[in-house]
């Protein structure tokens, strides 16, 4: 068990190492699509919380994201806020969105949360385009940030090398956390509830805490996911909000693997790049995601990571 | 100020869209009462339903809009009673309904038929012409005839699938399969097939709604998620997969959402209608309406 631990630590070592050199190996157009990767990556790391390790699929994950997205620009637009408070802004505003829709969403559980979750993401999005005077609606906000100071020097978060050093440093922690989150007595009991919420309650524990809790942990996430990327690329707009951002931490996470903590981000990686080169044929390239969709549910409902994990398993007995 | 006509137009308004709501509604509750499947792609069938229409009316036969609303209503349900019954075969079966993965399933599909009609069709926006521009004179206004149409199509379709649901042997095998899938089985209702009927009734229904709407608004490949959204509230607060509540939750969500989009701002109506079944899934999980024995 320990030296499985051991392993598994440094094989997301390993990840996280790797991609600080590729920095020094990439061309400039992939250092951007890699940035962008790894935001989207948390995003699917705090969904896969919720979905992979809790069992409770979502469709609502835009809600949090936006929520992180318009926190963190709102307050660099209207109050002046520099990227950091900015940052903390958006995480704080993603907490506070997710504590109350856990009281909302928690009260029911299968196909009616996801349906409930759908929802009030549609109603966060439909408010962004109703109070257009702060949001501006559909139409965004363009953001002027201030460099961050840091130790004495400035880093301009226009720089591609800064935004892909902080994108890392959201992601590495963020994936360092989820497999601490996995290994720790909270984690487990998290899959207890997965496999058999009814005996999980039985033992005493209370099931809805540990739903809530796991629900506050991931829509904080993807709203840290949502803050970083209006930081990172100086916008935040109502599309932050549409359904495409609930449809695709799912996508991300179903394809690298659920419960696994290196799918949602072998995931997201793959999809970008297949998205990104089909929309080089057509402009109808969100086709590839229902291929996707329906090539995983059809044979691989482990996703890639799990398929390959079982390849292992199969070969070690 | 709200006078009097204004508030009558704005019924008039929620009254066709409660129609043709009733009759999206009313294939996705058929479909998630008797195959427990929510089917994500629901919105995309109207959508389909829309551009066969633009597609009669322009293209087909170029001549006379009203042959080609009447042709466009019957090819559409055909046509896209097809595309349901070859999704019902190449993906629902082969999942086994399993309702996690036909969620994510039909997902797929949603995205597939939208941008596959974003190749074919292209990204405009495109009028369909109305069958006719009959004016009825109120004398406060004139209201236009093809809504009063649409209405009275829309009630005329559901009463017919009543009738199969309530008298015919098919509607007979569905109410069992819904009741109760595995004991129909044993007594010989074959609860394959149909599982592929409703499957395409449903869409069938998606389908024919989308070509009465598409004079009213346009044919775009976007247009399937409003539906998809309002026939969802309107499934849940009448209670998943009961039909009688479907259809007075239709009427209702239909003519709330009418008269404040006429009277307020159509996202304000939207958004409501949406904060509405989050509260009505988390105070009254079975729906409003309670479910009688039938």
């Amino acid at each position: 068990m320990k030296q499985t631990a051991r392993r598994s630590y440094a094989l997301h070592f390993a990840v996280i190492a790797a991609l600080f050199l590729l920095q020094y190996l990439l061309p400039p157009y992939h250092l951007g699509t890699f940035t962008r990767i790894m935001v989207y990556a948390v995003l699917a790391i705090g969904y896969n919380i919720l979905f992979g390790y809790t069992g409770l699929m979502s469709l609502g994950h835009a809600m949090f994201f936006a929520a992180g997205a318009y926190g963190a620009g709102l307050s660099v637009h209207w109050l002046g806020f520099g990227p950091i408070a900015a940052l903390l802004a958006g995480i704080a505003s993603a907490f506070v969105v997710s504590v109350l829709a856990g009281f909302v969403v928690l009260r029911v559980s299968g196909v009616a949360f996801l349906i409930v979750t759908l929802m009030l993401a549609q109603a966060a999005f439909l408010a962004t385009l109703y109070f257009n005077t702060i949001t501006l609606g559909d139409q965004g906000i363009v953001l002027a940030l201030r460099p961050v100071e840091i130790a004495g020097s400035a880093f301009a978060l226009s720089d591609p090398v800064v935004k892909y050093n902080v994108a890392l440093a959201a992601f590495a922690p963020a994936l360092f956390f989820s497999l601490w989150l996995l290994r720790s007595p909270f984690g487990r009991i998290l899959i207890a509830v997965r496999e058999n919420e009814a005996r999980t309650r039985l033992l005493g524990y209370n099931t809805f805490l540990y739903r809530f809790w796991a629900l506050v942990i991931s829509g904080t996430m993807s709203g840290l996911a949502g803050a970083l990327y209006c930081l990172l690329f100086g916008y935040v707009g109502s599309s932050f909000a549409s359904l495409q951002y609930s449809t695709l931490p799912l996508l991300y996470t179903l394809l690298g693997g659920t419960g696994v903590t290196l799918g949602p981000f072998v995931g997201t990686a793959i999809m970008y790049y297949l998205i990104d080169i089909s929309s080089g044929f057509t402009s109808s390239y969100m086709i590839i995601v229902g291929l996707a969709l329906l090539v995983i549910t059809l044979w691989f409902p482990d996703g890639l990571a799990g398929q390959v994990r079982r390849l292992f398993k199969r070969r070690a007995a | 100020m709200i006078t009097a006509p204004a508030l009558l137009l704005a019924l008039m308004e929620g009254a066709v869209g409660a129609a043709v709501l009733a009759l999206t509604a009313l294939g996705l509750s058929l479909v998630f009462g008797v195959m427990r499947v929510i089917n994500i792609a629901h919105g995309e069938f109207v959508m389909l339903g829309a551009i066969i229409a633009w597609w009669c009316s322009a293209e087909l036969l170029g001549a006379h809009p009203v042959l080609g609303f009447l042709v466009a209503l019957v090819l559409a349900p055909l046509l896209v009673g097809l595309v349901a019954i070859a999704a019902d075969w190449l993906v629902l079966r082969r999942i086994n309904y399993d309702p996690e993965r036909t969620i994510v399933a039909t997902m797929g599909l949603l995205y597939i038929i939208q941008q596959s009609v974003l190749m074919l069709y292209g990204p405009d926006a495109r009028p369909v012409e109305p069958p006719f521009y009959f004016r009825v004179q109120l004398p406060w206004f004139g209201y236009s005839g093809y809504k009063l149409i649409v209405i009275a199509l829309a009630l005329a379709l559901l009463g017919a699938t009543w009738l199969i649901l309530s008298k015919s042997r098919i509607g007979l095998y569905m109410r069992a399969t819904r009741l109760d899938s595995e004991t129909a089985q044993a007594f010989g209702v074959p609860v394959r097939r149909i599982y592929a009927i409703v499957f395409a009734l449903g869409a069938m229904l998606a389908a024919v709604s989308g070509v009465l709407i598409a004079p009213m608004r346009q044919a775009h490949y976007l247009m399937g998620t409003d539906p998809l959204l309002l026939s969802f509230i309107v499934v849940i607060v009448g209670g998943l997969g009961n039909l009688r509540g479907t259809l007075l939750a239709a009427a209702l969500i239909g003519i709330g959402e009418g008269m404040i989009s006429v009277l307020f701002s159509p996202t304000l109506a939207k958004m409501i209608a949406t904060l509405l079944v989050a509260l009505v899934l988390v105070v009254r999980p079975g729906g409003l309406v309670r479910e009688t024995a039938s």
